[in-house]
């Protein structure tokens, strides 16, 4: 069954047509990668799902409901949860309060759910050395937990990865893809934008590759990384 | 017992203590005193209110004089055109601060950082200008209370009596005990809402407004109403101030350096973002007024210094660096997780 449905969306900045009549189709419980060169229009995309960007044309369904008039916070709450590529925490909150925030607004929790169902996902993702410690001060692979788990606190039927591997080592990452493994185990949908392939490649079922904000193709894992096209396009291998 | 909750307890009864005396202020103090402290305790409520405005949502406005100006107007207003007693003129400045607040919310909001404090201020100046043409209101000169009116407010006869004091000394002791309750209902709302699932989703869009929304928070939603709220509490305020005054002008009743630029130093000093901050940044504040009032320019040059000096090597002010250093919390807005999450 369809979880996101996006058609024919295009979206341009000026002259610049960032998404150029994308569709694609999601099924419940999937876990989808998203790959393509820098600039192909990856992370707009993300943003024209979770509505913090109106698309010009197109409609994007969540659930079989039209959401493309839908304002983020409520797409939030109807169950579209995601990170960024920037960790972006709340600096002056706890690691509790963060995820807290997003239990109470994002997922309509009252205080007291709040708090036990916020203790276990701190504890699923690695958190629990940290949790009274204030977002600000930790370092690069607990921010990238973090926005992980505090996207995991609004409840997501749908959850967005923006390069949450980047820039982390290899045992960092090798951690990282076991927790998201464990979330993808307990149901929960995944669209992963990523460049570390090796990391992406042993969660996804499928793949789909933008190239200039258009939808190159979708596919399986290994026909989609032996296509020519892809190879041309992406790795930089000539063929 | 540990040390820290010891000292933690210590500054509590310390505070409490001080509550118990301000409110005996007027019974045992000198009338001088009372009008002092007055002073202290409305300056007070203004920096909770502007506090909770930039430290906790994020909304550095610098033209809160807009709401001090517009709740003194109507309490006049309603004294002079109305014929009732200035106490309801209070509530009225509250509300027409607050009413006015939501055009201002509507402009302003398009606007953030430095545009956002530009426009309050520019706001502030139309909402003066347009009060300094009311012509039944004294125009660009101002007016007075009618004569007796704080004599006639409610309750003066009876602590009149009840302390044995003349009517002006007890005028006065019914709007400094109104300035306490206000400072104390200020700091203890403002502490109910920081701690309740609006107050943690303000803090969340002070420190990052697009992470907040992700989360399912609407920024917009939370702060008009803590723009709103918090211009009524400046409007209430205002008003107040000025039945002590008795008397207002454009230029008193909007006044920059009185209702902004003191209201600024006091929070900054005193730590903007944490609720102690304005308690503390007051106190500093009385201190050198007291100590500086002979020297002329020299006491504002003074206290631009101080504000500087702190912003560079205290950025949470003169609590937020005692809180740092002793570990002490006496309003703590943290919340804690489980015990659960401790066993695990």
């Amino acid at each position: 069954m369809t979880i996101l449905a996006l058609k024919s969306v295009s979206k341009s900045f000026g002259a610049l047509k960032v998404t150029n009549d994308v569709t694609l189709e999601v099924e419940r419980g999937e876990a989808l990668g998203i790959i393509g060169p820098n600039g192909a229009g990856k992370s707009t995309l993300f943003n024209l799902i979770t509505g913090n960007l109106k698309p010009d044309a197109g409609t994007v369904e969540f659930d079989g409901r039209d959401v493309t008039r839908v304002t983020a916070m409520d797409r939030v709450r109807a169950g579209i949860g995601r990170s960024f590529q920037i960790p972006q925490p709340f600096t002056h909150l706890s690691v509790y309060e963060n995820l807290l925030v997003a239990a109470q607004f994002g997922g309509n929790l009252h205080r007291s759910e709040a708090a036990h169902f916020c203790v276990d996902i701190i504890e699923r993702t690695g958190l629990l050395q940290v949790i009274e410690e204030p977002a600000g001060g930790l370092p690069l692979l607990q921010r990238k937990r973090l926005e992980l788990a505090r996207a995991m606190a609004t409840s997501p039927r749908l959850i967005l990865l923006d390069e949450i591997a980047g820039g982390l080592t290899d045992a960092e990452c090798g951690d990282l893809v076991r927790t998201i493994k464990g979330i993808h185990r307990h149901g929960t949908t995944i669209i992963w934008i990523e460049h570390v392939l090796h990391a992406l490649t042993s969660v996804v079922d499928r793949l789909a590759v933008l190239n200039f904000g258009k939808m190159l193709m979708v596919g399986g894992v290994n026909a989609v990384m032996n296509s020519p096209e892809v190879k041309e396009i992406y790795l930089g291998i000539e063929v | 017992m540990p040390e820290t909750l010891f000292r933690t307890m210590m500054i509590r009864g310390f505070g409490l203590l001080a509550v118990l005396m301000l409110f005996v202020v007027p019974v045992i103090g000198s009338r001088a005193m009372v009008q002092d402290l007055f002073g202290v305790l409305t300056l007070l409520v203004l920096a909770l209110n502007w506090n909770l405005l930039a430290g906790f949502a994020g909304l550095v406005s610098v033209g809160q004089q807009a709401f001090v100006g517009l709740g003194a107007y109507t309490m006049f207003a309603c004294v002079i055109l109305l014929d009732v007693d200035p106490l309801w003129g209070i509530l009225a400045g509250g509300a027409v601060a607050m009413i006015v607040a939501v055009p201002v919310a509507i402009f302003t909001f398009r606007l953030s950082g430095a545009y956002f404090a530009i426009a309050t201020w520019v706001l502030a100046e139309i909402v003066r200008l347009v009060l300094a043409q009311w012509k039944a209101l004294g125009g660009g000169t101002g007016t007075s209370l009618p004569k007796g009116t704080t004599k006639d407010m409610w309750g003066v006869q009876w602590l009149k009596d009840t302390l044995d004091v003349s009517s002006s000394a007890a005028s006065d002791a019914l709007t400094y005990w109104l300035a306490l309750v206000l400072a104390l209902g200020t700091l203890a709302a403002a502490y109910v809402f920081l701690r309740s699932k609006a107050g943690l989703g303000l803090q969340a869009i002070r420190d990052n407004v697009g992470a907040a929304r992700s989360v399912g928070v609407d920024p917009t939603r939370l702060k008009a109403w803590i723009f709103l709220l918090t211009a009524a509490g400046t409007g209430v305020c205002g008003a107040l101030l000025f039945i002590q005054i008795t008397r207002v002008t454009p230029e008193a009743a909007f006044s920059v350096v009185d209702w902004k630029a003191f209201v600024i130093f006091i929070t900054v000093i005193g730590g903007v973002g944490t609720l102690p901050g304005p308690i503390v940044g007051v106190i500093v504040f009385y201190i050198l007024q007291r100590t500086l009032a002979d020297y002329g320019t020299i006491y504002l040059i003074v206290l631009g210094l101080i504000g500087i000096a702190v912003m560079l090597f205290a950025h949470r002010g003169l609590w937020g660096l005692f809180a740092d250093k002793t570990g002490i919390e006496l309003l703590p807005l943290r919340h804690l997780p489980p015990r659960s999450a401790h066993s695990s």
